[in-house]
């Protein structure tokens, strides 16, 4: 097998486990979320709920860590498929969204969490 | 037999667009709730201004849609992994009619609890 096949390969079965993960995380978030907006939503609504919270800051982050597994895989492929990029570019472009996603997402979950 | 072979591989052509589609729009609008969110390290001040773009119709009418397609994406993936992982086989067309059913429901719902 060559690297580039190897690569997809590697790149199909990352996709599915970070797939499944983030399928429980989603369920969640959507429960949790729909519960949140009754009422508008309101800082001191969220942060009275979220800030020093263990459990928020870790299920948060390892939602945010999932995300920066699954999404650029996807966007590599829509690249590639749909966008015309070589595979080079495309891998390049999907690693600097994995990188925004995580430095901003990671961001984001301490600001309420912490 | 050949039209319904048809019909079921261009329904499996559009589950397959529209969980693209959906993907792509929910990646692009990460960076987006990230950034809303992460004022929260400036004070609870910096996160309400931020949040109060929320109330703009139109920014209601997106979030609707992104649950939507956070649903239609969720439920389409698990089609996927069923499929491929599974012992299911083919396009499963019913599956189809119920992750677009699903992805209705939460979208009511979502209105729903916006109302109460």
């Amino acid at each position: 097998m060559n690297e580039d096949a190897i690569a997809q390969a590697r790149a199909w079965y990352w996709q599915r486990i970070s797939a499944m993960v983030l399928a429980v995380f989603v369920v969640i978030h959507l429960v949790v979320m729909m519960y949140a907006i009754r009422g508008g939503l309101s800082a001191a609504e969220i942060l009275d709920r979220t800030q020093g919270s263990l459990l928020v800051g870790v299920f948060y982050g390892l939602f945010v860590l999932a995300c920066a597994v699954h999404v650029p895989i996807g966007i590599a492929k829509i690249l590639q498929e749909w966008g015309g990029a070589s595979p080079r570019v495309a891998s390049r472009l999907s690693q600097l969204f994995a990188a925004v996603i995580v430095i901003m997402g990671l961001a984001a979950v301490w600001g309420v969490s912490a | 037999m050949r039209a319904s072979r048809s019909r079921s591989r261009s329904l499996a052509y559009s589950a397959f667009v529209v969980h693209r589609v959906s993907g792509l729009l929910l990646a692009l609008f990460l960076p987006l709730h990230f950034l809303v969110l992460s004022q929260a390290i400036r004070g609870q001040a910096a996160l309400d201004q931020a949040l109060r773009l929320s109330d703009l119709p139109a920014v209601k009418f997106a979030e609707w849609g992104l649950v939507v397609l956070l649903t239609l994406h969720l439920v389409g993936g698990i089609r996927l992994i069923l499929i491929e992982f599974g012992p299911w086989k083919g396009t499963r067309s019913g599956w189809i009619t119920a992750t677009v059913f699903i992805a209705g429901c939460t979208g009511v719902l979502f209105l729903y609890n916006l109302v109460i």
